[in-house]
């Protein structure tokens, strides 16, 4: 019998992939789409313009299943998240309405671009897992943007603050453009201007990344959903398998150690970029 | 060691970590009821794997189905129902935005008040069916 003949069998493997997948988005601080895409567009027989509108919904709902628990321990915070995911789901709604009619190759070929640059860029800094940030900036004083949070591996409080406020702004509104425009989450940048542009402690970059995507994928995710670009049989099985999988990662997540999180997000950067890469270039199709 | 967690920030979770959950048991419970062929499908599992290889248009032209939120009409059908299911999970946000209004208020916390209602409404306009992208 030819399985790959059968619907159940793909659906049966759609929910295996996208479970383990939930595992790791959670703990690299990424929605999932970022490998969802990239990787079920490949190897599984279902056109992109379903992938993507699946993709959102990926990234939306590990987001939605980790986001209860890191807001309950302090690992993301909302004076940090609502600003920047107000901008960025503004420019999601613009980048979803781009992403669903400019050619998919081109979309494939920028992102793989963007992520390995984000790639080279994270694995240079040197403070990435507790950035020093010597003054607060004026604009962060005025939102009081700043906390507290228990650091479980050094059993420690870690007292943090910002800086750069208006620029990581301004890139939320390119990262949110971004977002809705490949039909992804946006971990794999909203990580690195949390931690790298305004200097949050990698768990709380982590954490209130997993906020941003949560809003900003849930805008873009009403104009696919319009659009005619998601496919039920496809979306839920992904959808529940990433939930499952998020909920054991979100505790998996307070007990890993900075570095090893680190490691997790490069890795997952390096491969999706890369693989995102190839495949708009026709070489890995 | 424990650290204080504010407000505005424990409604938002405890809603959204109740909405997630009961989310999860009702999709699945109507996703088993969708594939065991409980509910009636309005596209046969035949014709969509016939066509979940094409263009998402060509696939709402060949199937005949309705774009836009006209497919709310069709929930008796397993496959509207499910839809309409994953399109709570996207008003949950919404829903949690709108609980943390009121404590913001109470707060004082006027910035915050106004971004949090101008995501709301944001959300509101991605979600009226007004922003349509075409192919």
């Amino acid at each position: 019998m030819d399985l790959t003949a059968l619907w159940w069998f793909w659906i049966l493997l759609l929910f295996i992939f996208t479970f383990l997948l939930g595992i790791l988005a959670v703990m690299a601080g990424v929605g999932g789409g970022v490998l969802f895409t990239p990787i079920v567009g490949s190897f599984f027989p279902f056109h992109l313009d379903f992938v993507r509108g699946a993709g959102l919904f990926i990234a939306l709902t590990a987001s939605l299943a980790a986001s209860p628990g890191l807001l309950r321990r302090g690992l993301a915070s909302l004076r940090l998240a609502m600003p920047m995911a107000l901008i960025a789901s503004t420019s999601s709604i613009a980048g979803a309405l781009v992403g669903l009619v400019i050619p998919t190759n081109i979309v494939q070929v920028l992102l793989g671009l963007a992520i390995i640059f984000i790639f080279f860029v994270m694995l240079r800094a040197k403070r990435a897992e507790f950035p020093l940030v010597e003054k607060p900036d004026k604009l962060s004083q005025v939102l009081k943007i700043s906390g507290l949070y228990y650091e479980e591996s050094s059993n420690e409080l870690v007292e943090w603050k910002v800086h750069r406020t208006w620029q990581a702004m301004v890139l939320f509104v390119l990262v949110g453009f971004m977002a809705g425009m490949f039909g992804l989450g946006a971990g794999w940048a909203n990580v690195p201007v949390f931690n790298l542009v305004m200097g949050t402690p990698l768990k709380i970059a982590a954490g209130s990344s997993m906020f941003v995507i949560s809003v900003a994928d849930t805008a873009a995710a009403f104009v696919y959903l319009t659009s005619g670009s998601v496919l039920a049989l496809i979306t839920i099985p992904s959808v529940l398998g990433i939930m499952l999988g998020s909920f054991i990662g979100v505790r998996l997540l307070a007990k890993v150690n900075p570095r090893v999180v680190r490691l997790i997000v490069l890795a997952v950067l390096l491969f999706a970029g890369v693989r995102s890469l190839l495949k708009g270039l026709g070489i890995w199709v | 060691m424990k650290v204080e967690v504010p407000k505005e920030q424990l409604v938002y979770a405890r809603i959204l970590g109740y909405g997630t959950k009961i989310s999860i048991l009702v999709i699945a419970a109507a996703y088993i009821a969708y594939i065991t062929g409980i509910l009636p499908h309005y596209i046969e599992f035949d014709k969509i794997v016939e066509l979940w290889g094409k263009k998402s248009h060509k696939f709402v032209e060949e199937t005949n189905t309705p774009t836009g939120w006209e497919w709310i009409g069709l929930v008796m059908y397993g496959d509207f129902l499910n839809l309409l299911l994953l399109t709570f999970l996207s008003f949950l946000t919404i829903i949690c935005y709108s609980a943390i209004i009121p404590v913001l208020v109470a707060k004082k916390d006027f910035i915050y008040f106004v971004i949090a209602l101008v995501e709301v409404v944001v959300l509101l306009l991605a979600a009226s069916g007004l922003i349509v992208a075409g192919h």
